[in-house]
This record gives C-alpha cells, structure tokens and sequence, in this order.
C-alpha cells in the first residue's frame, strides 16, 4: 500500500523542457513565481497564462496529470476564494443570511484562485519534467556563490540526494514491518486517530533503529570510496547550457518585462 | 618473496573497541600477509574478528597495538589516508547501505567524483567497471529495483571505478539468494583473474572458501589456520574444535577414516571425493567386486 506513493513525481521524456537546464529552468520558474505576484491587471494574468500554456504544451505533459497535482490542494484554494467573497468590501452581488458576497469579492477570488493554480502548476512543471537528482545538482551549482557566506551548499545538497534515494528503501521496509505487525493481529486501520497514532509506534521504532545502523553503515561505505566533502570534488554529468536555454531565456524574459511594464503603467 | 609483492601487512595487530573490557581484545597480537594477486577467504565464526581485520586493510579502523601497511603504506599516517583507501576497495554485506545515488551510474562514479577525477575520465571509468560485473546494460536504472545479487555488482562497480589493487569483500553474499550469490562470485573470480585484482573475501560459506587460493581461519582475534583450501580443510579436528563446519566431501572423508579406510584428505569437488573413495575400494576390498559395481 506505502510502495504506490510516487515521490518527486519525475515524469521522464525528452522535450525541449525535459533537456532544458536545470539551473535555467529553476530560474525561470522562480522569475516566474515573483511576476506572478507582480501582475495586477487581466493582460498580465492571460500574459503569464499563455507562457505556462506554452510550456504546459512543450512538455507533452497532460492537462490531467497537472490536475492529480493540484487536487490535494483544492480545499485550500475553495476556501480562500470563499473568505476573499465574503470579506472584501464592495457592491453586493449576492446577500443570504447575515452573509453578503460583492462583486468586488467574486473578482479578487477569481484574480487569487488562478494565481494559486499557476503558481502550482508551473512549480509541478518543474518537478515532472526535472529528475531529482538533476534537480539537485542544478541546485547546488546555482547556490555554489553562497559557499564564499559559509552556506553548506554541498553538504545541503548531498542531503537531498541521500534523502531521495533512501525514500523507497525506507517505504519498502516500512511496507514489510507493518505486514509482520498485522500478521501479529496488529490494526492500524480502525479506531479513533489516538488509537491508531498509538498503534504506529510499533512500526516507527524499529523503522528509526534500522533507519540509525543504515546511516551509520552507509557513512562508513562512503568513507571507504574516499568521500571528504564537498572539496575538489568532480561530476559525472556536467551541467551545460544549450541554444534551448537560450530561447526560452528570450521568451520568457519577453513576456516577463511585458507584465511588469503593464503593471508600472498601472494597466 | 620481494616486498613489491605484497599488498596488505599486518605486524601483530592488536585492537580494543573502545566500549569492550580491557581484556577484550577484537584482534589479538594478529600476523598476515596478502601477495598481490592473490584471492584468498578469511573463515571464522561470529564474533571471531573478521570484520574487524577488514577494517583494517583501509584504514577504517587503525590498529591499538602492531601496524597495518597497504603498498608499503603505514595505514596509520595520515597523509596516505586517500591513497590507501583508492588502494583497498571495501564491499560489505547489504547492498542496500553503501549505494549513496539513486541511479546506478550515478554511484559508480561516486568515488571517481571524491577523488577529482575529470568529468571525460570517469565516465571511462563507469562504463569500464559496469561492464566488468556485466552490469552496463542497467546504468540508467534506480538501485532499489534491482536484484540482490544486481545491486552487490554495483557496489563492486563503485569500487572497481576507483581502480583498487585490491578488494576487500566483508560477506558480500550473506544476503543474496543462490542464484545472487553465483553472480556476486562469479564476477569476484572473474576481477581476480582477468585483472589480476587481489581479493580478500570473508565468508561464512565454506563453498565460497574452497573456490579461493588460500584460506585464512581467524578465531578469537587470532589466526588459527592458513594455507590452501585443501591444507586448511584437511585440519578436520582443528575446524571441529573452533565451531566450523567443513565442506560435506571432506566430512565425509573423513567420517571414512574414522573407520579404518586410507583415503587422503584432500577432495574438494564431489567428483574427487567420488574418485578417491572409488580408488581406495578397489585397492582395499578385490577390485573385480567394485568394478562390477
Ligand atoms: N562497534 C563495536 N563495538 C564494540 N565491540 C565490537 C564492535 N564491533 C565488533 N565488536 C566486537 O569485536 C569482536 C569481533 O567482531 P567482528 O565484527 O570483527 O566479528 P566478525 O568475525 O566479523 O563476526 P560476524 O561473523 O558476526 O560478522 C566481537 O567480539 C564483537 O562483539
Ligand atoms: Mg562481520
């Protein structure tokens, strides 16, 4: 049942957004994210709209995929946009009760439900057309300045990837514990949330002690093959720049100036 | 024998865990040597100090009494620390715990990237080890959907991609199921003669033992017993008293002597065994009798 979650949900292929950069489309994703906060008028939304469609489309990603992702969130979009109806003031649209809903509500919901959807949706585009240790590197090589203040970029990123690859380890072991427990006539399934939290510890304590002698396993094995930090360390891949970057560093920086000078002219 | 021969020396080697008695000693006052080229199995019951020797050979662990040399290296100098770990490779017993990427050529080159090796260069050298343990066709794959006896060869690649004279191998089968553990050694007899790498291989499996030059037995922190399998396994009493088993040919020899029939000590296959106890019939009880047989 745990071996169904998909974690970082990479979906492979080979588009131009597949073979992009990691580092230039973690940029652009965050240039992304800050106009997206910068638009105000409606140009600026079907702007930024017609740039993710773009992508949306050049990464042969379905539409319904990009849907299974926002799903969880759904509860939380509904109910900003029913606090945004309720409490901004304006000319009433619709009155029940003690409650009013106002025109200018409906269209401050309407302006933050499509930001939140395209602030998702771009950063799922990240992560499925990204695979997570390219991710990782793309984001190590983009944060190396901040070596010079310190940072423990490499330690950081060494994390993530370590963290990555234990993640199906762990669940397959979590899966085998949790079978052994129920054949013992353990119930983790029903109950109050007490009761089942309760149940859970005889699967999180020897999960945690096997989680310990791995680590301790594995720091010795990468002790053996010479590991010492991130100190003059070399990489497999190396991370390059293409003509792809290039243009979709162009396009996106067109469309990215279009909505700030649209909101500086206040339109 | 020159000393460039050898590969691994260790001068009465002594260690104390820090957390066991005085008195207790892992390795106790220990002398061997390990030529180059060499594939040789170190034998011994739990807690005998196998693992604790292993450690040894890569500076992981540094002697508290006595001296361990690599390629003529004192493991206990600190500068030669790198360079005697690129000399020993270490494999243990679950894959799971020493594969650190979750692509397999991604770990290959784990060790080539500790060691500042250029980019061109270690891709060289991912795609020399994967296919040295015949495993270039899933360089693409994660780890973790792998076979057992897949995911030891990829450790061994990770190792091998570090160009080592020698690996240590602590257990490497104990977790693989039969079909893993005949690929795990295959490829460990294969490294050893194809490219002369010298392996040291601890085991439990006393079938594993007879496939190698030389066997080492340790027991309490001492070595008990060292030569050839055939010398080794021929100390049928020996092996009884510090609680190994011996292969089930030699035991049946044995068992033979015990009543009275002349028959040497020394079959390892079954087709040997079968041949010397056919040969020692014939010259014991009339030929005709067994040859009609
Ligand atoms: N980390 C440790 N701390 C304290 N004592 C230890 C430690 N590791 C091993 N020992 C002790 O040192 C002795 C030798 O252990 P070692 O692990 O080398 O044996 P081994 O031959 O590899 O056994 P096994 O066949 O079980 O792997 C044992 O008595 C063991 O209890
Ligand atoms: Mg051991």
């Amino acid at each position: 049942m745990l071996k169904d979650i998909t974690l970082g949900q990479y979906f492979p292929g080979t588009t131009s957004i597949h073979r992009m950069d990691p580092r230039m489309k973690l940029i652009l994703t965050t240039a992304y994210i800050v106009v997206l906060f910068v638009a105000k008028g409606i140009l600026s939304y079907m702007l930024l709209l017609a740039w993710l469609l773009t992508t949306v489309r050049l990464s042969r990603i379905k539409i319904s995929v990009i849907f299974r992702g926002v799903r969880p969130l759904l509860f939380i979009i509904s109910l900003t946009a029913l606090l945004n109806m309720l409490y901004t003031p304006g000319r009433p649209a619709l009155e029940f009760w003690i409650l009013t809903i106002t025109y200018e509500g409906i269209f401050v919901a309407i302006k933050m439900v499509s930001r939140i959807i395209m602030l998702i949706t771009g950063t799922l585009l990240l992560t499925y057309t990204t695979s997570p240790i390219v991710l990782t590197d793309g984001l190590e090589q983009l944060l190396n300045p901040l070596k010079k203040l310190r940072v423990p970029v490499h330690e950081l990123a060494m994390m993530m990837s370590i963290a990555l690859r234990f993640i199906p380890t762990l669940i397959e072991e979590a899966d085998k514990i949790i079978n052994a427990q129920k054949a013992r006539g353990a119930d983790f399934e029903t109950g109050s949330i007490f009761k089942r939290a309760k149940a859970l510890i005889p699967l999180l304590v020897p999960l945690f002690i096997s989680a310990f002698r791995r680590a301790d396993e594995l720091a010795i094995a990468m002790e053996c093959r010479c590991y010492r930090g991130g100190e003059g360390r070399t990489s497999l891949r190396q991370l390059k720049y293409s003509s792809i970057d290039l243009k979709a560093m162009l396009f996106s920086v067109i469309v990215f100036t279009a909505v700030i000078v649209l909101r500086v002219l206040g339109i | 024998m020159g000393a460039s021969e050898i590969i691994l020396q260790g001068k009465d080697l002594s260690y104390r865990y820090e957390s066991s008695p005085e008195s207790d000693l892992a390795l106790d006052g220990l002398n061997i040597t390990v030529k180059r080229g060499e594939l040789l199995a170190v034998l011994g019951h739990n807690g005998s100090g196998k693992s604790t020797l292993a450690k040894h050979f890569n500076a992981i662990l540094l002697p508290t009494g006595g001296a361990m040399y690599v390629a003529g290296m004192d493991t206990s100098d600190e500068d030669m620390l790198y360079l005697v770990r690129q000399t020993v490779g270490m494999v243990f017993q679950n894959p799971d715990n020493q594969i650190v990427a979750n692509v397999v050529e991604e770990d290959v080159a784990f060790a080539p990237e500790n060691l500042g090796v250029e980019t061109h260069e270690i891709r060289k050298r991912v795609d020399d080890a994967l296919k040295a343990v015949g495993m270039y066709e899933y360089r693409e794959h994660a780890p973790h959907r792998l076979s057992g006896g897949q995911k030891q060869r990829v450790a061994i690649a990770g190792v091998i991609a570090m160009m080592p004279e020698c690996i240590v191998l602590d257990e490497p089968t104990a977790m693989l199921d039969p079909v893993g553990r005949n690929e795990v050694l295959k490829t460990i007899k294969k490294l050893n003669s194809e490219r002369g790498i010298t392996i040291v291989l601890i085991t439990h499996h006393m079938e594993e033992a007879a496939i190698c030059d030389r066997v080492v037995v340790m027991e309490s922190g001492r070595i008990a017993a060292d030569g050839t399998p055939k010398e080794v396994f021929a100390k049928v009493e020996l092996m009884k008293s510090i609680d190994l088993a011996v292969p089930q040919t030699i035991e049946l020899i044995y068992r033979l002597r015990k009543r009275g029939l002349d028959i040497p000590l020394d079959a390892l296959s079954v087709e040997e065994c079968a041949e010397a106890i056919m040969s020692s019939l014939s010259t014991v009880g009339g030929g005709s009798h067994v040859r009609n047989y």
